[in-house]
């Protein structure tokens, strides 16, 4: 196998062969996907759920991960987020030539051992390589069942519900940013796949309303957006919002807010407040919950604008907060 | 800060029934941590805070954005910059959207990442892009004298360096309605509380220097609201800022820049409000003189009379509509710390 991916990679023909032999087909082994048809048949279930993402980013492999995990993690979390159980993925990618064969190598694999631990089958999968300078983006499709019987949607927030969090605010975005601008740290991405958490707060028989992964826009952006479609106001408190001290002081140097700092490994859960402590407990026993924390509660909207976010500070002022605005650029000074 | 002190000045900020006084925060570090820690919903409505001329990105003329690019577009350089100007609208275009067709920009975040890029990339010429008040003055002092002292070859600075005590003065003399100054305790850090000492004299109006925490700004609020009226330079930052400020940052400013005039968007130029780089360091200036053109992108944007607390973002008919973060039609809406930026974030 040759050291860098070029366009007869992409021909179709022998050496398309190798590369899929050489690299995919020896790491996401499965019978499903060993038989190599044109389309992967599956067992399947009533009802499910289906999403899609692509994964575009810079650096491919960076403090913490790959876009080989991450591509799990995205397409993993956001089922979760619908109260679905990840059963199926398949994934495209498109391959620059001059890719490391062995960088491809290490995300290959990276992402079979993600797909092992979220519990989830590759079970398709194609490869095109274009003109380029050695880039990698991977576009992923999966399935999931409602194992639970329980479609959970952005629009069930009620009054009084507790809004809990799963962990620390940041880590992915901070890994990225720092990378890009070559600002020594030592923050690692959180991209992780959330199964376990959702599947023992569904097994559990919490009473959960809203699930969703805090990934782009960050904490803020997504608690406005499902408070928007709730029709309803929520209001956390800013010394509850879990944030470790290498974000704070990553985004205290380059002047971001860990509100609107985005992740790929992190939960909003809202529930009955009465489930609170039973929620908060189970997130915290799970290998990717232990940092997690209760930040606030539903309130009854009595704003004018319905769909209000605010945050009571550490000095006793109210903060109203919205969907992030532009793109955190660092300050000047 | 013992939480019975905080609780006494929190509770006279908020029942205070006086007359109704405008503070100015000059810093747009204040403006936006003043959006972050909630202050407004704790005062009194009689404790107006109007937010001043202090984001550097904000009070960068268009003529300034506008040689960047050209600058950027010719072939060999390359503009190494902060993140928050990328955005700013010049005549025509941002920098961004510059770099978009073919213009070569790089972000960093400090401006000693350059020197790195320099001695990485020889045959480039990089071109530091260096905006910004009292606080990053003395860290392009040190760029040049890196330069200098290392012989760097392909580094040159265009500077649009401005400083606080000017345009001050200028917004006093035109009669902006002020009762107190929120001071920027940053700056201080460098300049020493005591450069806003004549001013305070000379208009008989106080200054507070403070730091940025939500606590440490109520504690200069109070400061301020509680003696009202007095010219003084009240310290509320004592633990960062002496009297006198950091002597050898000043002596190395000293060494390369010289006062100069300064041209603000919106205002125009004011005489003694910036710093030019030395006569006999000028080769390693990249063409800042004359950059005093000024050109509003949409001439309906009051970012002008907003940078100078004579108007609200509110009163602007773009703001929120044609002008948001998203697409900026004045400067006051690209940074973080941009007035116009902050109201559409947090009191929209």
């Amino acid at each position: 196998m040759e050291k860098v991916i070029t366009m007869a990679h992409g021909s179709g023909g022998k050496t398309t062969g190798e590369l899929i032999g050489a690299i995919f087909a020896n790491e996401f082994d499965n019978e499903i996907l060993n038989r190599m048809e044109d389309a992967a048949a599956v067992d399947g279930s009533k009802r499910i759920a289906m999403t899609t993402d692509s994964f575009v980013v810079t650096p491919l492999e960076y403090p913490g991960g790959d876009v080989g995990r991450l591509c799990i993690c995205g397409t993993v979390n956001d089922l979760l987020s619908r109260g679905a159980i990840p059963k199926y993925i398949t994934c495209g990618f498109i391959l620059e030539e001059g890719l490391e064969t062995e960088t491809l190598k290490r995300i290959v694999h990276s992402m079979a051992e993600t797909a092992r631990e979220a519990n989830v089958i590759i079970v398709a999968g194609d490869t095109k390589v274009i003109e380029g300078n050695g880039g990698l983006y991977i576009n992923t499709a999966g399935v999931g069942f409602f194992d639970y019987d329980r479609e959970i949607s952005a629009e069930d927030a009620k009054d009084g519900d507790a809004i809990l969090v799963s962990g620390t605010m940041g880590e992915h975005h901070a890994t990225i940013l720092g990378s890009r601008m070559s600002i020594a740290n030592d923050i690692e991405s959180d991209n992780a796949p959330l199964t376990d958490i959702v599947g023992a707060l569904l097994k559990n028989k919490v009473d959960v309303h809203v699930l969703r992964d805090i990934t782009r826009g960050g904490l803020a952006t997504v608690l406005k957006e499902l408070a928007k479609a709730s029709e309803s106001t929520f209001v956390v408190e800013d010394e509850k919002i879990p944030v470790s001290p290498q974000v704070r002081d990553f985004c205290g140097l380059l002047g971001l807010d860990p509100y609107y700092m985005g992740n790929e490994g992190k939960m909003v859960c809202i529930v009955d407040a009465k489930y609170a402590d039973k929620a908060l407990e189970i997130m915290k026993a799970s290998k990717y919950g232990q940092d997690a924390a209760l930040i606030g509660y539903v309130q009854k909207n009595e704003a004018a604008e319905k769909g209000m976010l605010y945050s009571k500070t550490s000095i006793g002022g109210l903060r109203n907060l919205d969907i992030l605005q532009g793109e955190g650029l660092p300050r000047i000074c | 800060m013992s939480s019975d002190y905080l609780k006494e000045i929190t509770s006279y900020l908020r029942e205070y029934d006086g007359d109704s006084m405008n503070i100015m925060e000059v810093c747009g570090s204040h403006t936006a941590a003043i959006a972050k820690s909630g202050i407004k919903s704790i005062i009194s409505d009689k404790i107006n805070l109007v937010s001043g001329p202090g984001c550097p990105v904000c009070v960068t003329p268009s003529a300034y954005v506008d040689k960047l690019i050209s600058l950027a577009l010719e072939e060999g350089n390359c503009i190494a910059t902060f993140g928050d100007l990328m955005r700013v609208p010049g005549s025509e275009e941002s920098l961004n959207i510059a770099k978009g067709r073919g213009a070569d920009v790089e972000m960093v975040y400090s401006p000693m990442d350059v020197v790195e890029l320099a001695k990485k990339n020889p045959d480039k010429n990089y071109i530091f892009a260096a905006v910004g008040f009292e606080t990053t003055t003395p860290v392009y002092a040190l760029l040049l004298d890196t330069i200098v002292s290392e012989k760097i070859k392909n580094i040159k600075l265009l500077t649009a360096v401005k400083t606080m005590p000017a345009v001050i003065e200028h917004l006093l003399a035109e009669g902006a309605p002020i009762d107190g100054f929120l001071a920027p305790g940053h700056v201080c850090v460098v300049t020493g509380s005591k450069i806003f000492t004549p001013l305070a004299e000379k208009y008989d109006i106080p200054f507070a220097v403070s730091g940025f925490s939500g606590e440490e700004i109520l504690e200069a609020l109070y400061g301020l609201v509680k003696i009202k009226k007095g010219g003084r330079v009240m310290n509320f930052y004592p633990k960062v800022v002496t009297e006198e400020g950091n002597t050898s940052a000043k002596s190395l400013i000293d060494k390369y820049f010289t006062p100069s005039a300064a041209c603000w968007r919106g205002m125009g130029i004011i005489k003694g409000s910036g710093l030019k780089i030395r006569d006999e360091y000028s080769y390693l200036d990249a063409g800042s003189e004359g950059l005093n053109e000024d050109i509003k992108k949409n001439k309906a944007c009051l970012c002008d009379q907003v940078l100078m607390g004579k108007k609200t973002p509110k009163d602007c008919p773009l703001f929120g509509k044609v002008c948001t973060p998203l697409t900026p039609q004045g400067a006051c809406m690209v940074s973080e710390e941009g007035c116009c930026h902050t109201w559409i974030a947090n009191y929209r």
